[in-house]
């Protein structure tokens, strides 16, 4: 229960901070409105039971700083990879349709495991059941990678689920 | 003198940008089938997007709209993957078969048992 | 360098718009709808900044959250042909 009081507060100070980034107005009245209007919008989503660890995961901040950077290298190295076999003029695919152990014990993990597969180009996850993500992989060596389970260690570690 | 390398840089990165985005489409263009022209449709939202935002960003300095255009990034970010999920699970599943090179749904599974 | 940028922006989007009208499957015209849109939101910012009016961004965002709930309404729909009810009973592929 209390930590149902966390997340709602959290939520409030994340949804005001938005709003004080979208408004740039700042005088009495409009503060006081905003402030009114993030307090409706909590305790709608309190009155639907929806404020819980999964849509509000404010324990993964810290441990994402180090996974995003992480993440967005990787993007950037998969990008580089695709560039290049769209521009070179055979065409040099080889799709490949695998499936990966998501060893994440949470649908929040997985969830966020299953996200990072398709925001690396070159692989889009297809699939998510019972434990296992079903991958499509735009070349033979991408889905050689994922299957290293390099990411799912990270994702796992960033959950806080490793032992 | 710091104006201008932030100038230089945003434009190397809107140019960057720009580049990918029409590599992108020229991938989506090129490729024999949805799956795969997926993987080049998300290029242009993560490096195409991404790096013109960036650029816009440093154009933009430290301001309001500075803050916008990283708001935009996060959402391209966060729902670029999950249409993209939406998109080639229902593919699938309406019975869309994959042109594949090598199809490892099964035997990876029997091979980690 | 705005104008270049709004250029490919152009161009790219030109080249989703063939995709959308050659298809050949559903599903193919949906990639590049979907890819259109992203284009949409980053062209809308662009021209904020090509024209000196970076207010833009306010309507680059909210059109950014549509094309997110657009593309999946469309989905939705294609798939079960009802918008309304939710259906959980899906087998793994």
């Amino acid at each position: 229960m209390g930590n149902r009081i966390v997340h709602s507060v959290s939520l409030g100070a994340v949804l005001f901070a938005v709003w004080l980034v979208l408004s740039g107005h700042y005088t009495f009245l409009i503060t006081t409105l905003g402030v009114l209007s993030c307090a409706l919008v909590v305790s709608i989503m309190q009155r639907m039971d929806l404020i819980d660890h999964e849509g509000h995961p404010i324990h993964l901040t810290w441990r994402a700083v180090t996974y995003i950077p992480w993440l967005i290298i990787e993007i950037i190295k998969a990008n580089i990879d695709v560039l290049k076999r769209i521009l070179s003029p055979s065409l040099p695919a080889t799709p490949t349709l695998l499936r990966v152990k998501a060893s994440q014990t949470s649908d929040l993990g997985q969830v966020i495991y299953a996200n990072s597969i398709t925001l690396t180009p070159g692989t889009i996850s297809v699939d998510v059941a019972n434990g296992e993500i079903l991958v499509h992989a735009l070349t033979r060596s991408g889905a050689e990678d994922l299957m290293g389970g390099e990411m799912d260690r990270r994702v796992t570690k960033m959950v806080g689920e490793d032992k | 003198m710091s104006g201008t390398i932030i100038d230089i840089l945003s434009w190397a990165l809107i140019l960057l940008g720009a580049f990918s985005l029409i590599t992108g489409a020229v991938g989506v263009l090129r490729f024999p089938d949805v799956y795969t022209r997926m993987h080049a449709a998300s290029i242009t939202d993560t490096l195409g997007a991404g790096s013109i935002i960036l650029g816009l960003i440093l154009q933009a300095g430290l301001t309001l709209v500075a803050a916008k255009l990283f708001l935009i990034l996060v959402f391209i970010f966060f729902t670029s993957p999950a249409s993209s999920f939406a998109l080639a699970h229902a593919a699938l599943s309406s019975g869309v078969e994959p042109i594949l090179d090598a199809d490892l749904r099964d035997d990876d599974k029997e091979s980690s048992s | 360098m705005f104008s270049a940028a709004t250029a490919a922006l152009l161009v790219t989007m030109i080249m989703a718009l063939i995709r959308a009208i050659k298809g050949p499957s559903i599903y193919d015209r949906i990639v590049a709808v979907n890819m259109f849109g992203t284009k949409v939101v980053l062209m809308i910012a662009v021209l904020g900044f090509l024209m000196g009016r970076p207010e833009f961004t306010d309507i680059a965002l909210v059109y950014a959250l549509i094309n997110f709930v657009g593309t999946i309404a469309v989905l939705k729909v294609f798939k079960y042909g009802d918008l309304a009810r939710a259906h959980d009973d899906e087998e793994p592929l």
